[in-house]
């Protein structure tokens, strides 16, 4: 069953066209992680997911929703956390989750949320006393105030110091648990690879790998196998690593040579996402 | 409407504890009533001059909580993404503007009833001679300025500088309408310009109902003014509003 489906989602902007047949499917209590580089549409796909703009063409059905349609009843389902808004400086942690609290027919208990978030001991601060960390965990408390199925995450970790980001992760795989849906943007690959169930790599308005990190890493490059000749490293990248680590090998013993700092290693997601962003370049 | 009351309590807390704002909006107008009233005495035109001033500075409340006020806080709340993120919620875009209304005329009415105060306390002004026509033309001026209010939040670009603007638009228009002391003095170029602008005639009619004992249907040129200019914003707003920060 899907929470969210797109089929050939287009988007242009002035003449310049944002997305250009865009297509995933988003399972109930998947983590989906849209990647790529700033400007490539994920912002514009996730806006057009969550209401605020209008597709100029395709078909997107979100939780049984057109959400063009604007429906209380679509955002009484979903949260969000947009990619920079602020906050009312003067209320406290605890007042601006009850406020949001209000907005829903069913929401979660307001301390409920603080803990999962981990704000407990600040749900008496100001909010213009919290540091930048805290702030987007209180984003992302606000989000998930009304007990949604599904939860728009627009760069939910940027700017994050390392800590901030484990804890940032810890409160989403806890959300994965409890069975939510999370749409997930980010540029970060390590985040991507442990959050996501499956992820889409965007590049220019056209979704260029889509998958399973495991499959993503696996389907495409095979392996990369580096050793030094010379003083100089050497990286010969194949899809047929025991065909070509022979032939190397066997030329080296022929000649009596050692192959220093041989090393065989399969890519990383980043690896493949380097690869699949930058084909552009090179066409 | 459970939406609507919640919206409101929630303007009304964001209001009060905000100390800009409740020092800005509602404490300055009183104490430019009450240092005013010092400087004034004796009467003007056959009237108290603490009296006048009151209906003077009740007009300058009107356009400062509902005008100014409120196109300051909307516009700092677009550019924050702050309406943005209200949008993503279950609550409506009417009820929230509705609840924003709302809890500029609470605000305003407090004020009203301290600058009353004030007055009958230090400067023995009198209470308005029609109570109800009084109201009403608060509520009007409260309505037709509020769409002003919205109209400069559309126009307005960014945060920066919004609050420098509306006070060079607000102060010199309660200047010219006679706010701060009467006009009739004024070289002609300043009363003509004071002569086109909302205030002049809120104030009439306030003055109307609060000392002439007349009532607020005796003025319909008055109130056509007023109700006028305030259509002229909310047809501005209606095309122009955003709820999303204007992206450089």
């Amino acid at each position: 069953m899907s929470a969210i489906t797109v089929r050939d989602l287009r988007k242009s902007y002035g003449g310049s066209e944002a997305l250009r047949g865009v297509s995933f499917d988003v399972g109930v209590g998947e983590v989906f992680g849209l990647l790529g580089p700033n400007g490539a549409g994920k912002t514009t796909t996730v806006e057009i997911l969550e209401g605020y703009r209008r597709r100029d063409g395709g078909e997107v059905d979100v939780l049984g929703f057109d959400p063009a349609g604007g429906q209380a009843a679509y955002r009484e389902r979903i949260g969000v956390v947009l990619q920079a808004s602020q906050l009312w400086a003067n209320l406290t942690v605890a007042e601006t989750h009850r406020m949001f609290a209000g907005y829903y027919e069913r929401p979660r208990d307001a301390d409920e949320v603080v803990e999962l978030v981990g704000l407990t001991e600040k749900r008496d601060a100001r909010v213009k006393t919290l540091s930048g960390g805290q702030k987007r965990r209180l984003d992302l408390g606000l989000a998930l105030i009304g007990n949604p199925e599904l939860l728009f995450l627009d760069e939910p970790t940027t700017g994050f110091d390392p800590t901030a980001r484990r804890a940032a992760w810890d409160a989403i795989r806890t959300l994965r648990s409890l069975g939510t849906t999370i749409l997930l943007t980010t540029h970060y690959l390590d985040e991507a690879q442990q959050l996501a169930d499956r992820v889409a790599v965007l590049r220019a308005g056209e979704i260029v790998g889509l998958g399973t990190p495991a499959e993503l890493v696996g389907g495409s490059l095979g392996a990369e196998i580096r050793y030094r000749r010379d003083g100089e490293v050497v990286v010969l990248r194949t899809e047929r690593p025991t065909e070509e680590l022979h032939r190397l090998t066997g030329e080296a013993l022929a000649g009596g040579r050692e192959l220093d700092g041989l090393e065989v290693r399969r890519p990383t997601l980043e690896d493949v996402y380097l690869d699949l962003v930058a084909e552009e370049e090179v066409r | 409407m459970r939406l609507f009351v919640h919206q409101l309590r929630s303007e009304q807390l964001l209001f009060w504890r905000s100390r800009e704002a409740a020092v800005f909006i509602f404490v300055f107008p009183l104490l430019l009533f009450v240092l005013l009233g010092s400087v004034y005495g004796g009467t003007i035109d056959g009237e108290p001059a603490s009296s006048v001033l009151l209906v003077g500075m009740l007009g300058y409340g009107v356009a400062n909580t509902a005008f100014a006020g409120l196109a300051i806080s909307l516009v700092l709340r677009r550019e924050s993404a702050l309406l943005k993120r209200l949008r993503a919620t279950p609550l409506p875009a009417a009820t929230y503007l509705a609840a924003v209304l709302a809890s500029t005329v609470i605000v305003f009415a407090l004020q009203a009833v301290a600058l009353f105060g004030l007055g009958r306390l230090f400067f023995d002004a009198e209470l308005p001679s029609r109570p109800g026509s009084l109201v009403v033309a608060l509520l009007l001026g409260v309505a037709a300025f509020a769409g002003l209010g919205f109209a400069a939040t559309a126009l307005l670009r960014s945060s920066e500088g919004a609050s420098a603007a509306l006070n060079v638009v607000l102060l010199p228009m309660a200047f010219l309408s006679g706010s701060f002391g009467p006009t009739r003095r004024y070289p002609e170029v300043l009363q003509a310009l004071g002569d086109v602008l909302p205030l002049r005639y809120l104030i009439e009619l306030l003055d109307a109902a609060s000392l002439k004992g007349e009532a607020i249907w005796s003025r319909p040129g008055a109130v056509a003014v007023v109700a006028g200019w305030g259509l002229v914003g909310i047809a501005i707003a209606a095309r122009r509003f955003r709820w999303e920060p204007r992206e450089a």
